[in-house]
């Protein structure tokens, strides 16, 4: 489980996040949702380390993170995976060298079982026949594959994404969160979604927080955003009137 | 507000080399780095820095022919003072200052597009000392193969001063074998390799700090790059006085 404590983090004069205290389950997808600006990517940087607090705590399984020194930090980043943005696959590297760089900088493995590990690690993202492409030669949703693979591949216990279906269809980006589904629950991954993404909400929403301005402004699960009334998370849901509509009916039924 | 901008990134520049001195994770992947590096640095820029060297040697060769013409100085003279200003000064400056530019903005644009892309942030999520991985390996591979390029760069440097005069009948093949081999000083090679080392780690530090801490867009990316090479330039030119005030006092 990851916990946060009353984080707050500011920016010079501007305070971007104002005493964000929520917990984060482990077998759970758990979501920060908001708009552009609300808050999320400073709170998941926040969350892995890549940022210090202004104020605050995050808490690993009871570990407090940023108490940590520098080995105990690398110990457990070694437990985390993360899939970036825009997939953050090295350029230079192959879709194999990719996934088998953790291995290499990290374990002891043979070379067939780290090939092994790779192809174990590529099957479950459902590509085959990659292993010697370029990032530059794969579409993005097999980007995105490319990077769940990579961020799986030591096995974390804690699994990070951040926009993980930005830039994708429709279906494309359900593929991907199913597919961080059902890896969450088989390994009982604490996984942690930052997307503003309504599919993904409805989809793969265990544990939703949304941000607003800096705080939390609702908290619930996929089957409570329907009957929520709480005015930001219908406003930010539900924002077209196509899909007011569309809850309405819902609603009626 | 110049002394604190200053005093900000001269420590946070020590900061960093302090991070890439610490143990690495894995040493194969560090060494195979560093041979990657030893590659892009040394062989990637052979052809640049013989062709720079041939003319440096050869105009040096031409401008002293013209200075000591008239003169009592001895005409195998310029082969000796081709030689020592190679191996004093030329060879190890201008490789640097050139390689500063080759090297060095590639090493920034480099780094800084690997911050841009986060894949500085995938690596360190990962756990990796990204300070040490990136970095490391590029100031060891320099400080290797840096003094090789600049020890062939004086060999050219002096066939270039060769071909200039010999051929053109400024002077006779043995009047030049005689001043590359008359008032020969091995600690002027000493100081060369002295050069060539700390222009090395200046160049390549100096430029990975360039990329490392770069932030914005693509614009940021270029001014770092350009960055890189303007005070690496500068460095190199400042620690070319400090270094031959100290080996030569």
């Amino acid at each position: 489980m990851i916990k946060a404590v009353d984080l707050f983090k500011s920016f010079g004069e501007q305070e971007v996040l104002k005493g964000i205290t929520t917990e984060f389950y482990p077998g759970k997808t758990n979501l920060i949702i908001g708009r552009s600006g609300a808050g999320k990517t400073v709170l998941l940087k926040l969350l892995v380390g890549l940022l210090s607090p202004t104020k605050g705590q995050v808490f690993y399984d009871d570990v407090d993170f940023f108490n940590l020194n520098k080995r105990q930090v690398r110990t457990i980043r070694m437990k985390v995976g993360m899939l970036f943005q825009a997939s953050a696959l090295f350029d230079s590297m192959t879709v194999e060298e990719n996934i088998r760089f953790p291995l290499d900088m990290f374990t002891t493995m043979t070379r067939k079982e780290k090939l092994d590990r790779v192809n174990y690690c590529l099957e479950r993202v459902n590509l085959h026949e990659v292993n010697s492409k370029y990032p530059s030669e794969i579409s993005g949703g097999m980007q995105k594959r490319v990077g769940i693979a990579r961020a799986i591949v030591l096995e974390p216990k804690y699994l990070f994404c951040d926009e993980p279906n930005s830039g994708l269809d429709p279906k494309t980006a359900i593929l991907i969160d199913e597919l961080i589904r059902s890896i969450t629950i088989e390994n009982n991954i604490t996984t942690v979604v930052n997307t503003h993404d309504m599919n993904s909400v409805m989809g793969i929403g265990d544990n939703v927080i949304l941000l607003y301005d800096g705080e939390i402004a609702w908290r619930g699960d996929r089957d409570e955003v329907m009957e929520s009334d709480n005015e930001i998370l219908q406003n930010f849901i539900f924002a077209s009137p196509f899909l007011q509509q569309l809850r309405d009916t819902a609603l009626k039924k | 507000m110049f002394l604190k901008n200053f005093l900000f990134h001269l420590g946070r520049y020590f900061i960093m080399m302090r991070m890439a001195l610490y143990q690495p994770e894995r040493m194969s992947m560090y060494y195979k780095e560093t041979m990657r590096q030893m590659n892009d640095i040394g062989i990637g820029s052979l052809v640049i820095v013989g062709l720079i060297s041939i003319f440096i040697g050869a105009v040096t060769a031409v401008q002293f022919a013209y200075q000591l013409d008239g003169t009592l100085v001895p005409t195998y003279y310029i082969g000796y003072i081709v030689r020592d200003s190679t191996i004093i000064e030329l060879a190890p400056t201008i490789t640097c200052l050139v390689l500063a530019g080759k090297v060095g903005s590639n090493i920034a644009a480099e780094i800084g597009g690997m911050r841009q892309k986060e894949h500085i942030d995938a690596m360190e999520i990962m756990g990796v000392n990204t300070a040490g991985y990136l970095i490391l390996p590029k100031v060891l591979a320099a400080v290797v193969v840096i003094p090789m390029l600049v020890a062939i760069a004086a060999f050219i440097s002096i066939m270039g001063g060769y071909v200039a005069s010999v051929p053109t009948g400024l002077m006779s093949n043995a009047e030049f074998v005689q001043g590359v081999r008359a008032f020969f000083v091995p600690y002027n090679v000493f100081m060369m390799f002295v050069k060539a080392v700390v222009f090395a780690i200046l160049l390549t530090s100096v430029s990975s700090y360039q990329g490392y801490y770069v932030e914005g867009g693509s614009i940021e990316l270029g001014k770092a790059s350009t960055n890189a090479v303007v005070f690496s330039d500068i460095l190199i030119l400042l620690a070319d006085y400090v270094i031959a005030v100290l080996l030569t006092g």
